[in-house]
């Protein structure tokens, strides 16, 4: 049976890991290698590299430590940040990464979608989209350059038609993060992951929100999601991976040990 | 036990991640699309990423066809890499692309009905018994598994997989052996696979 996949996500910036409260104030919590390895050996399905400066600041980010990773890790991991063009995409699969992800680039250009999954297949190509609950108009709105506080802009995108889009543009994958739940630890978002599921015929990993062990149960088992991305609940050692997964087996839930 | 251990350069591959994986288990190794040095190799890697179609265009150019096919050591196929081992796939312009035919079978799309495709992520895998490519690795063992095509179980079947249908998660025929997941990124249990294909 296909397990749920537990996916810790680390996001890069000058070449070390960093985590913020609702995508600010970044904190160092350590060097990539080290921590990509032990998560790996804790448990983890699969990683998630953001290099989160990447999009914003307009320049191509040295990217070398993605094959220090694909040498050590030996489970799958892909890289998300400043992939503009095929070429980006190729060399950082090239270095070893087994997914790349896509997020304001595909805004800029859907296109990119298209040319991905043409030139290295749909299974490589995983669509992330930051989608932002606006209380006033009721509506999911996309957003994007959200790595840097200062250029994040709302796209005239509504999360399920940009959902769909993607899609259609042959995405293998979609990561939703919740940028009202992201860091704050009060559970994913229920509620829009089970509306963004009736639409996905691809499998998609449910990001922003995670807090205690009940909330992975809660989307595994409410949104039925494939996979739940979370950080800051492992880099400050609030779950372990390990308890997690064992508690989580206990909850009835597809999990590999 | 020093080995010679070759991936075929297929052009579209996850070729990093095979020969880092190869490495971690101690082996040097080389990656080639030179048929005489392809031919020299005491075991034979054909990794494959993307789509049938493409990776068989790749190979055609580079003019590997006979050198696979004449292929006599043990020969490991990964993922697509195992697809391009039977003789036809039904993904590609028009549902059909011919590949290398090591042995006879046919890739299909998976038919899963509510579930969602890709099937992407890790499933557990039933070996046939006393399989020697799955020495110490017990029936139910998860690997990694990113597909969206498949081979239905038939007698080149060396173990199974499920995911809305029964499919083939290894194939072997001869020398020929190939796997749908991905050993280089399934964890210890990819590691024993591919140390058990390395001492066969």
């Amino acid at each position: 049976m296909l397990a749920r996949r537990i996916i810790p996500c680390l996001d890069v910036r000058d070449g070390v890991v960093v985590k913020g409260v609702k995508f600010r104030n970044h904190e160092i919590v350590g060097d990539i290698v080290p921590l990509a390895e032990r998560y790996a050996q804790e448990g983890a399905d699969e990683l998630v590299f953001y290099d989160i400066t990447a999009s914003s600041d307009q320049r191509t980010v040295d990217k070398s430590w993605v094959s220090r990773i694909a040498e050590v890790i030996d489970i799958p991991f892909c890289v998300a940040g400043g992939i503009k063009t095929v070429e980006d995409a190729g060399k950082i699969l090239e270095m070893g990464a087994d997914k790349i992800s896509v997020n304001s680039p595909a805004l800029l250009n859907p296109r990119l979608i298209t040319e991905l999954h043409d030139t290295f297949g749909q299974q490589c190509v995983v669509v992330g989209i930051d989608s932002f609950f606006d209380e006033k108009t009721g509506a999911y709105q996309v957003h994007q350059f959200t790595g840097d506080e200062a250029r994040t802009q709302v796209t005239s995108w509504q999360t399920a038609d940009w959902v769909q889009e993607v899609q259609q543009r042959g995405a293998g994958e979609i990561v939703l993060n919740c940028m009202n739940q992201d860091g704050v630890r009060s559970g994913y978002d229920i509620v829009q992951l089970q509306n963004i599921r009736k639409l996905c015929q691809v499998p998609l990993i449910a990001s922003g929100g995670a807090g205690e062990m009940q909330h992975f149960a809660d989307v595994f088992t409410q949104a039925d999601v494939d996979g739940a991305l979370a950080a800051s609940v492992f880099h400050k050692a609030v779950i372990a991976i390990p308890e997690l997964k064992h508690w989580l087996l206990g909850q009835g839930i597809s999990i590999r040990q | 036990m020093a080995q010679d251990i070759v991936i075929v350069n297929t052009g579209c591959a996850n070729i990093s991640s095979v020969r880092f994986a190869l490495q971690r288990l101690g082996a040097t190794v080389t990656v080639s699309d030179q048929p005489a040095r392809i031919q020299a190799a005491d075991k034979v890697f054909l990794p494959g990423v993307g789509s049938a179609n493409a990776a068989m265009a790749s190979i055609s150019a580079k003019g590997l066809n006979t050198c696979i096919q004449a292929l006599t050591q043990p020969t490991l196929g990964i993922c697509l890499g195992m697809q391009l081992m039977v003789s036809e796939s039904m993904e590609g312009p028009g549902g059909h692309t011919t590949c290398l035919n090591l042995m006879p079978g046919v890739v299909e799309r998976m038919q899963v009905g509510d579930l969602r495709l890709p099937h992407m992520g890790w499933n557990t895998v039933v070996p046939k018994e006393h399989e020697t490519l799955f020495r110490g690795i017990d029936a139910g063992t998860y690997f990694y598994f990113v597909h969206s095509f498949c081979v239905t179980p038939y007698q080149h079947t060396l173990a199974t997989c499920d995911y809305g249908m029964p499919f083939s998660a290894a194939l072997r025929n001869d020398n020929f052996f190939g796997v749908q997941f991905h050993p280089e990124r399934s964890g210890d249990a990819g590691a024993q696979l591919l140390e058990n294909f390395m001492r066969l």
